[in-house]
């Protein structure tokens, strides 16, 4: 038993930080907010021919490099710190993981590839759906980048279904959304033809997936803490920098209170799910569930020690604190999570 | 990262669990599910020296003191291992998980060679004197005096909050080496013996009608010359390296303990039918979820040494403390009134239940080892960089 990084993936958290610091900016984000995709198309193209991080689920055969839930982890982190406006988390984490795993090989031949070299961008929907003789119909309004995708992965009845966005059948819509830096679209299928995904269900989906939102959420929290201290440290008010007073550092000792126990949360859940884990539902419930709030909390209070300049649309700030409030709702509030636990921790037949 | 365990690893659980299920189901069956830390010490004593008569006192330790050279993952094997058979809190936790591992550390040779072996037998008990009535969370306050008088230092002073001094045979002091020096400068962490006429105890009743507490007072008490750890007024630096440990390894142990208050927590809970409540289930599912946690928190600051796994050390303990605190609470609500009555005592005498007794203990882990507040203060100096707290004037 070795609870921490190998060196391999050492490398490649060093690699991906330092890409993404020097490539994801606060004003690329800014375009893709403005023109309503939430694609930062450049930093999307960078990442893939550059590091190939588009295909780093992917088996090598389809042109991947077949990473691991931590190595996932690892990515979505510093991805969550940047807030960065990619569909990595819908695209080439949950989109390509239920092809990766449950398609055929025809299926695999005609997505993997290029889902690896970023060319292909797709979405997925898990509720508000069901097929009936190969035909799904449904609504869901909660689409990730759903506009940019050419086909998404529709949860029904715990199947899990490809269904392509270029037919008279499927009605795409863009909303305004609370996450900019994700927006949400309105997807509805009306008997739209669906290609099952045969060899995969979708609560084999689910632990990655959950660990994927817990490991952006990690990122993002960590960013506000190294946000607020770096501001805490130069505002003067009273003739002392803020960061002296204790409400002040209190509130920041809470955050990374918090963050540390996200951190072993993602990275439980990511090593338990590499292993094949009995733990890896429990933990990706927890992950979820922890470093959600652990985000949602840090953003809130990074606002508050920010001041007015917080509350700025020009600071980022809002943007981690919308991205946060999104993630707590996706695929899952943190109290459902609790209870799926409850439910692990406390079996029916021995409850009194 | 590797969430498995090896075939070795696997071979050294067995061993430990076979040992321990038959330890504890023959000759020390009495001993098995105790929970409270001052109860039947005779017989804990003897426990101490059965463990190290097996070698499995100090499974971390190397074998020449009486340890097995165990790893991390074997030392927290064994930890949950002995949870799992009910083993009793250890009497000598202090030597074993404290100053056995600062002595290692800072011990000359002959120093090891004469404490180590006598802790891992059992035959050397040891408590902690660093808290003085003007010194609590301001540690560096101290007062009590040591001046060396031929080949013996003479200690003067008051220690508080001793715990199991009543038990013990030996205290870890911090005192003051140079005379009229003030806050970290100047202080000795010093080994003295407790049977001697220098040396009164007296204990301290607490909130759970026990008393594991004590007050030690030093009134010419006498130790040898060459009984100081670390340098001659290098006592800050040693007591502060056992703070760091008293945050880490010693808390895998402190986990099983954890773990087993939860499950006793969940069995109230089935039991009674709270395990249906939906609001109980939701701090139920957040007390496995904080315990899961903290298991892999102490992990990963015990993997390595970046950045990261200091920040996961210097969190731990608010972390843990709170955790407990928490669970207390839970239990109350979990079993309501139920929770306030104990088997009839005689007039005068107070012992709650188990779970009652959890509520009631978990208060002073928030406040032992550095309070919530000083720990808030820590994190935000030493794991964010944020100015120092300013020092007032007043004497306490």
């Amino acid at each position: 038993m070795r609870f921490a990084f190998s060196e391999d993936q050492a490398a490649i958290h060093d690699a991906v930080d330092s890409f993404l610091t020097s490539i994801s900016t606060s004003g690329g984000t800014r375009l893709a907010m403005d023109d309503g995709t939430g694609l930062d198309r450049p930093l999307w193209h960078a990442m893939a021919s550059e590091l190939g991080l588009t295909g780093t689920i992917i088996p090598e055969s389809f042109g991947g490099s077949e990473l691991g839930a931590v190595e996932t982890a690892i990515i979505c982190e510093a991805l969550g710190y940047q807030v960065a406006a990619v569909p990595w988390l819908a695209s080439a984490v949950i989109a390509t993981h239920a092809i990766a795993r449950g398609g055929s090989d025809a299926q695999r031949s005609e997505w993997l590839p290029r889902l690896a070299e970023g060319n292909a961008i797709l979405s997925f929907a898990d509720k508000g759906f069901s097929c009936q003789n190969g035909l799904v119909s449904g609504t869901s309004r909660f689409v990730p980048q759903g506009c940019s995708a050419e086909a998404i992965i529709v949860h029904a009845d715990n199947r899990v279904y490809l269904v392509s966005t270029d037919t008279e059948y499927c009605l795409m819509s863009p909303q305004t959304s609370l996450d900019q830096t994700r927006p949400l679209a309105k997807l509805t299928l009306d008997h739209a033809k669906a290609e099952l995904l045969a060899a995969v269900g979708w609560d084999e989906i689910e632990p990655l997936a959950w660990t994927a939102i817990a490991a952006d959420a990690l990122g993002g929290a960590q960013a506000c803490l190294d946000q607020s201290v770096a501001y805490v440290g130069e505002r003067v008010q009273f003739g002392r920098v803020i960061g002296s007073f204790q409400a002040v550092k209190h509130k920041l000792a809470d955050m990374l209170i918090g963050l540390e126990q996200a951190r072993s949360a993602v990275y439980w859940a990511a090593g338990e799910i590499d292993s094949d884990g009995d733990d890896a539902r429990l933990a990706s419930h927890a992950a979820k569930s922890f470093a959600c709030e652990t985000y949602a909390e840090c953003a809130g209070h990074a606002i508050q020690l920010l001041g007015g300049i917080g509350f700025t649309w020009e600071h980022d700030a809002h943007l981690y604190f919308k991205r946060a409030r999104a993630n707590l709702s996706m695929m899952g509030a943190p109290s459902w999570h609790r209870e799926q636990i409850a439910k692990l921790i406390l079996p029916e037949d021995l409850c009194a | 990262m590797r969430l498995t365990y090896t075939e070795s690893e696997r071979a050294f659980r067995a061993e430990a669990a076979d040992w321990l299920q038959s330890a504890l189901s023959g000759e020390f069956s009495d001993l098995r599910g105790l929970t409270n830390r001052v109860s039947a010490p005779k017989r804990r004593l003897e426990w101490e020296q059965h463990l190290g008569q097996a070698r499995w006192s100090v499974v971390g330790w190397p074998a020449k003191f009486g340890g097995r050279d165990a790893t991390l993952s074997e030392r927290l094997i064994f930890a949950e291992e002995y949870a799992a058979a009910g083993g009793p809190p250890r009497l000598n936790h202090l030597g074993v998980e404290l100053l056995g591992p600062t002595i290692l550390t800072y011990g000359t040779d002959a120093q090891k060679s004469v404490f180590l072996p006598a802790i891992s037998a059992g035959e050397a008990i040891w408590c902690q004197g660093y808290s003085e009535p003007s010194a609590g969370s301001d540690l560096s306050a101290i007062r009590t005096s040591a001046q060396l008088h031929g080949d013996q230092w003479s200690i003067n002073g008051q220690k508080v909050w001793t715990s199991l001094a009543q038990f013990s045979d030996w205290a870890f002091i911090l005192a003051r080496t140079t005379p009229k020096s003030v806050g970290r400068d100047g202080l000795s962490f010093l080994l003295v013996p407790l049977d001697q006429p220098g040396v009164s105890i007296r204990p301290i009743r607490q909130i759970t009608g026990d008393a594991e507490f004590n007050e030690l007072f030093l009134d010419d008490a006498r130790t040898a010359a060459d009984n100081v750890l670390g340098k001659v007024g290098g006592g800050w630096e040693v007591a502060m390296s056992l703070l760091g440990i008293e945050r880490g390894v010693s808390t895998l142990g402190q986990q099983m303990t954890f773990r087993n208050e939860l499950d006793a927590v969940m069995a109230a809970a089935r039991r009674n039918g709270t395990a249906k409540d939906p609001l109980i289930r939701q701090r139920l599912a957040q007390s496995e979820i904080g315990l899961r946690l903290m298991r892999f928190g102490a992990l990963r600051m015990l993997g390595g040494a970046s950045d990261n796994q200091t920040n996961a050390a210097i969190t731990y303990k608010i972390q843990w403390a709170s955790w407990r605190r928490s669970l207390g609470e839970l239990a109350m609500d979990v079993l309501g009134q139920e929770a306030e009555i104990a088997p009839a005592l005689p007039a005068g005498e107070y012992a709650m239940p188990m779970l009652t007794e959890l509520f009631l203990s978990a208060r002073a882990d928030t406040i032992y080892g550095g309070t919530n507040q000083i720990q808030r203060n820590l994190i935000a100096e030493r794991g964010l960089g944020l100015p120092r707290e300013p020092r007032g004037d007043l004497k306490g």
